[in-house]
């Protein structure tokens, strides 16, 4: 039996590896080509760099308009991330304990924005935020972003709360807690993890995510995706710096995917295993 | 689990009702108003009834590329799944290779989806990129700028790219939850791989499953950015999308009734294939209890 | 500030009919909570579950009259309505 399985195995293991090979081989070619020169580039195919340059890189770390786009991309999603988790928190946890009336429709009315095409909602938001002079701000991003992140948010927030015992939360109510003080530092530290991986999943959408953060801004909190767009000049396509800008942007995911690579099996599932 | 009545819960969910509805109901309200008017500027406006309706479901283009639409998100169906929980399957179950393996299928579902579309968009082409090099070297005539139906299929090619993933990794918890004496128990019977994964795992991959469709429908029912990027929705309209052709309405020609006629179209489109899904997923959740 | 939203009197009135059936439902829901059961539709439903059904099946019927039909909208919506109200007992 241990034999078969082993032949089976390396089979699976060989499998596995070519898949790999496949979604790395794109990424390799963006890093790749984010340190050669242009003239490198579009002389020839190039495996590796015969003429391995920074320059790309300095090109955006010295460029104020190049660099804020980094720091605005990331200001609206830290404050999606804390919106999220703020209102989502109390309400996955109605939705995982109590029965109200309506709680069914409620919760699909909420799934249903995240299913909805952030295009259909492009032009009135593009008017609502003007109106209430939010356009061009980071508030006025996160807030549209909030629409989309907020089910998602809730949906597995409650399947990680319907993973904890209701005893729990009565023993705390007998022993005299208050509901804000057993959730704070009771039933909060217990889904830590959960809420690790809501963050993940907040911040995931709201970092790729390019057409309404480009409708929404114009200067002040212009995103680095839309900034990218400028790498077509008058010469043609910047390649270099392009590359080097998408090289750039994978950085922060890699970062937040390694703080959470031991949680996200499960919060890949949305709590629901 | 046993949930206990009680209506004061509404205050738990109050803020997430109004930051919801601020940013879901006056959109949408607004939507439906512009859809039964010609606007031409603040002040201007008229009545016009149903007029963008009749136009809009009686527009050959709207027609074609919801057709194209619902053709890409099957097929992005048909490959991801399947590729999907061969994935999942094949994974290491612990150790630093299930780390590492995680973290590389993950890697993709991170990246913009803009730099996603650049990253096709260099890799496929026939002079800087290794992809459409490598296919013309091989003797392959590809070229995705020039030819629609290597366009469609570079498309196609980076979403699987993009979003397999995501499958997989929902396959991989599913998997994980199944308890070690199932197999042992199996083995026992000397019961076949395929009868393992036809009793034991598929069973258990039914609920994620169904998560994993109707994500990968929706995402794929709105794509925008990544093929926006990378081929513009050409050549032709090979491409194009509904989003596309939504956003190129609302914002290239500022054409507000239509689009917003369009728009309502295809969000009660979308919100009758999430209700089908929540239903099934729901239905789903009943039987096990 | 809200004239960019541009209000005309018939979305108007169609957005005030469905808050008002929301709230009566709601009131409904509240001084009679309903049980789950199976009608017409092959699916045990509440109360919403129904209504929610109705009024988008009511869209759809109004969609495919728009695009088949030359009718007058007027008996599409007088159809729907008959439609959601025995949808709600029956279904």
């Amino acid at each position: 039996m241990s034999i078969i399985r082993e032949k089976g195995s390396k089979r699976k293991a060989l499998g596995l590896i070519a898949y790999m090979v496949f979604v790395l081989l794109p990424i390799y070619w963006l890093l790749n080509m984010s340190f050669k020169t242009n003239e490198e580039i579009l002389s020839g195919l190039t495996l590796w760099p015969n003429d391995f340059t920074f320059d790309n890189y300095i090109t955006i770390f010295t460029d104020a308009s190049w660099y804020m786009g980094y720091v605005n991309s990331m200001t609206y999603v830290a404050m999606n991330m804390v919106i999220t988790l703020l209102v989502a928190l109390p309400a996955a946890y109605a939705f995982s304990r109590y029965k109200f009336v309506g709680d069914k429709h409620l919760f699909f009315w909420l799934l249903s924005n995240r299913m909805a095409p952030p295009a259909v909602f492009l032009l009135p938001f593009f008017q609502l935020y003007s109106s209430v002079g939010l356009f061009d701000t980071h508030l006025a991003v996160a807030l549209a972003h909030c629409l989309f992140s907020i089910p998602l948010a809730v949906w597995i927030l409650e399947g990680f709360m319907s993973g904890v015992p209701r005893e729990i939360d009565e023993t705390a109510y007998i022993d005299g807690y208050s509901f804000s003080r057993f959730f704070i530092t009771i039933f909060i530290p217990m889904i830590r993890s959960g809420i690790g991986v809501t963050a993940f999943f907040s911040f995931m959408f709201s970092w790729v995510e390019l057409l309404l953060a480009r409708t929404l801004t114009s200067v002040e909190a212009k995103p680095i995706s839309a900034i990218m767009t400028r790498t077509v000049g008058a010469t043609g396509i910047d390649w270099g710096v392009l590359a080097a800008a998408g090289v750039l942007t994978i950085i922060p995911g890699v970062l937040v995917i390694w703080f959470v690579r031991n949680h996200v099996a499960k919060g890949f599932a949305l709590g629901r295993v | 689990m046993n949930k206990t009545p009680n209506n004061k819960a509404w205050w738990l969910v109050l803020p997430v009702f109004l930051l919801v509805a601020f940013s879901a109901l006056i959109p949408l309200m607004t939507v439906v108003n512009y859809s039964v008017q010609d606007i031409f500027d603040q002040n201007t406006a008229y009545f016009v009834g149903i007029e963008w309706y009749q136009e809009i479901l009686q527009d050959e283009r709207l027609r074609e590329s919801l057709f194209r639409q619902f053709g890409f998100s099957f097929a992005v169906l048909a490959i991801e799944i399947p590729l999907g929980i061969f994935v999942a399957l094949t994974m290491p179950k612990q150790g630093w290779q299930a780390s590492v393996s995680l973290i590389l299928l993950a890697l993709p579902l991170l990246i913009p989806w803009n730099v996603v579309g650049t990253i096709w968009q260099v890799f496929a082409r026939g002079d800087i990129g290794l992809f459409g090099w490598g296919l013309n070297s091989l003797g392959v005539d590809y070229n995705y700028t020039a030819n629609s139906v290597d366009a469609w299929l570079t498309v196609l090619l980076m979403d699987v790219w993009h979003w397999t993933s995501l499958v997989a990794l929902l396959c991989y918890s599913g998997l994980r939850a199944i308890p070690e004496a199932y197999y042992q128990a199996a083995q026992i019977d000397r019961a076949s791989s395929w009868s393992i994964f036809r009793y034991i795992q598929m069973p258990k991959l039914k609920g994620v499953l169904v998560i994993a469709v109707l994500l990968r429908f929706m995402d794929s029912f709105m794509i925008y950015t990544e093929p926006f990027v990378l081929t513009g929705g050409g050549p032709g309209s090979s491409t194009t999308f509904l989003s596309q052709t939504l956003a190129q309405m609302a914002i290239g020609q500022f054409d507000l009734g239509p689009a917003a006629a369009f728009s309502l179209i295809y969000f009660l489109i979308v919100l009758l294939l999430s209700w089908l899904f929540f239903t099934t997923i729901t239905h789903m959740d009943k039987d096990k209890s | 500030m809200l004239n960019w939203m541009a209000w005309t009197q018939p979305t108007a009135l169609f957005f005030g009919a469905i808050a008002l059936i929301l709230i009566s439902m709601t009131v409904w829901e509240i001084k009679r909570p309903c049980v789950e059961r199976k009608g017409f539709i092959p699916i045990t439903t509440t109360r919403g579950d129904r209504l929610f059904i109705g009024l988008l099946s009511s869209a759809f019927i109004h969609l495919i009259a728009i695009a088949t039909t030359e009718v007058s909208l007027y008996w599409v919506l007088g159809a729907c309505i008959v439609w959601l109200i025995s949808l709600l007992r029956f279904g």
